[in-house]
């Protein structure tokens, strides 16, 4: 069962991971600092498979991928917020880090909560507090870069079919 | 069906003959850009996908730009793995420290990018080329490889949202202040996922350096795009800069706008964002008594020739507060070469200002100025969240050139108007 880490409005990039490690791509490497600035509680307590709860703007600030990489690389499989920025939600679905658009999770959902992700009911399930969320279904064409396994892996398959020079 | 402005871009460049909002399209792009922070993740990504040439060396460029001069090992390292490439793929518009600068003051005022463009770079101000005329948007890294490999990406096709200014410009307010009374009005996801078109008689009137700062922090109010449709300024700005030919794009009379403001601008005056978000702005009137140890004059967003000489004006044959210091770092080569030539670099110098090559340095807390605990800057940059520029105690204000002149004088956030009483608009 993950435990929610519970935050508010407008957690930024700058917060998630700042930009004075942003010199390495290594996951496990930024994971090490990740929302060190918002809350030094959360590397010193987390668990492997606990989950990160914003509210609205998740994400905004820069274009830097290594927020996403930070969050996957300390262990978090996935963001519930009311909203996402836009660059940090593409940077996520292009790197296989779930993100879950549900107010009413983020809403509902308070720190230190149990809870656990349906997909395939497409719903969060709140143990603590015997709460069910809807999420918000992402468009089709994004769905299916996630069922692709990422961008990288649509270009993969469009370098081997020859649609890419 | 009549089209915004973005849509009629997207569309025109998808050839479709109209779009709507919400609407996934692919669409070629004119120009990808990297900069040292983000392109070597998309080219080790670019590389591991088994891509080996770039779709068109002449319309990718790379600019070191973040950390550069190397700021320590590892970000030497990963200038290493942007060297590399530029070299084996033959970029055309490669940029190392010391000959081009920050790259959206570069791209535009080299004429790389240009009116009608579409363009995304793996930098959140891409969406300055806006200010062009451009469609041009931030991205992360994975996107940019796979256009870097394809020459395409795609887009949802944004709402739109129409802000038309009207009134005159009181003195010492610029395209800075617009843009965060803008942020200040809508609020920090006030323009999430949306374009946002500036347009109106101020817009008319406005010089391009601050239609590009207006452009440059749309993505403060979280938009995809901010537009400023190309006129008869925007052409004379291209002529003998232009590296490509251009495209000119007008919104259609009747667009469906989600939401319009028209905003007076008469009464504003300069304006201040207080920690620790952009939205956070007061007028400088009620500002109160805050006093600051940084001051820094630069960034993408205010570190160009019209800022500096802003700035000059107000700093020639003063001192800094021995209480403050001073960092003025020009955006680009060219714009501290200008500076040179029109004595502004010796003007700071004299006032006691600490001098950089182009590098956006303290804006990110990457070098060059990093704030310790408890310290306040005020900064005329574009963001002021936690730990922005430093340590996470530490506080940063976002202003115009003119006040953080001001403000380095009397080591408190201080209105430009003291130093030139005439209220004549500019």
């Amino acid at each position: 069962m993950a435990r929610a880490w519970k935050y508010g409005d407008n957690v930024d990039t700058d917060v998630i991971i700042p930009a004075r490690y942003l010199v390495t791509g290594d996951p496990v490497a930024l994971g090490k600092h990740c929302l060190e600035n918002l809350d030094p509680e959360f590397l010193e307590k987390k668990s492997q498979g606990d989950v990160i709860v914003g509210g609205r703007n998740f994400g905004c600030g820069s274009s830097r991928e290594h927020a996403p990489i930070a969050i996957k690389g300390a262990g978090v499989p996935c963001v519930i917020a009311e909203s996402f920025a836009r660059i940090f939600f593409r940077n996520a679905i292009n790197i296989g880090l779930r993100v879950y658009e549900s107010p009413a999770a983020a809403k509902g959902i308070q720190m230190g909560d149990e809870v656990e992700v349906d997909e395939g009911q497409a719903a969060i399930f709140n143990r603590t507090r015997g709460e069910r969320y809807e999420i918000i279904p992402l468009s089709p064409f994004v769905q299916e870069i996630v069922a692709s396994g990422g961008l990288m892996a649509k270009l993969r398959k469009e370098l081997a079919e020859g649609a890419a020079p | 069906m009549a089209m915004t402005l973005a849509e009629k871009m997207l569309a025109d460049r998808s050839s479709l003959a109209r779009v709507h909002h919400g609407e996934i399209v692919e669409t070629p792009v004119d120009l990808v850009m990297g900069n040292d922070i983000t392109a070597p993740i998309a080219i080790r990504e670019f590389e591991a996908a088994g891509a080996t040439r770039v779709f068109d060396a002449e319309r990718v460029a790379l600019v070191m730009s973040h950390f550069v001069p190397a700021k320590d090992i590892n970000s030497a390292d990963q200038t290493q793995i942007m060297r590399r490439f530029a070299r084996e793929q033959a970029i055309k518009h490669y940029y190392p420290e010391g000959t081009g600068g920050i790259e959206h003051t570069l791209l535009p005022e080299r004429g790389i990018v240009v009116p009608g463009d579409i363009v995304i770079g793996a930098d959140s101000h891409t969406c300055t080329y806006g200010g062009l005329g451009a469609f041009a948007t931030g991205v992360g890294s994975t996107d940019l490889a796979y256009a870097m490999a394809t020459g395409r990406t795609w887009f949802k096709v944004p709402e739109s949202m129409r802000f038309t200014y009207y009134g005159k410009r009181r003195a010492y307010v610029t395209g800075k202040d617009l843009i965060l009374h803008t942020i200040r009005l809508i609020g920090d996801d006030g323009a999430l996922y949306r374009a946002m078109e500036f347009t109106g008689e101020v817009i008319s009137d406005l010089p391009m350096e601050d239609r590009l700062t207006m452009s440059n922090m749309t993505i403060e109010a979280g938009g995809k795009v901010g537009i400023c449709a190309t006129d008869d300024l925007t052409l004379r700005y291209e002529e003998g800069r232009a590296q490509r030919p251009w495209r000119v794009y007008q919104a259609d009379p009747g667009a469906t706008y989600v939401e319009e403001y028209e905003i007076d601008v008469s009464q504003l005056e300069p304006q201040v964002a207080f920690p620790s978000l952009p939205s956070l702005t007061r007028g400088i009137s009620d500002v109160g008594d805050v006093t600051i140890d940084q001051v820094f004059i630069g960034s993408c967003t205010n570190g160009r020739l019209s800022d500096l000489r802003t700035a000059a004006a107000i700093l020639r044959g003063k001192k800094v507060h021995p209480e403050t210091r001073l960092i003025v770092i020009p955006a680009t080569q060219d714009v501290y070469k200008a500076a040179l030539r029109e004595g502004l670099i010796e003007v700071f110098v004299e006032a006691g200002a600490s001098v950089s090559t182009s590098t956006c340095g303290p804006c990110l807390g990457g070098h060059m100025g990093v704030l310790g605990k408890g310290e306040r800057c005020l900064s005329t940059s574009n963001r002021n969240y936690v730990g922005r520029m430093g340590d996470r105690e530490a506080e940063v204000f976002l202003a115009g050139p003119a006040v953080a002149a001001a403000t380095a004088v009397r080591g408190r956030i201080t209105d430009p108007r003291e130093f030139s009483p005439h209220e004549e608009a500019v």
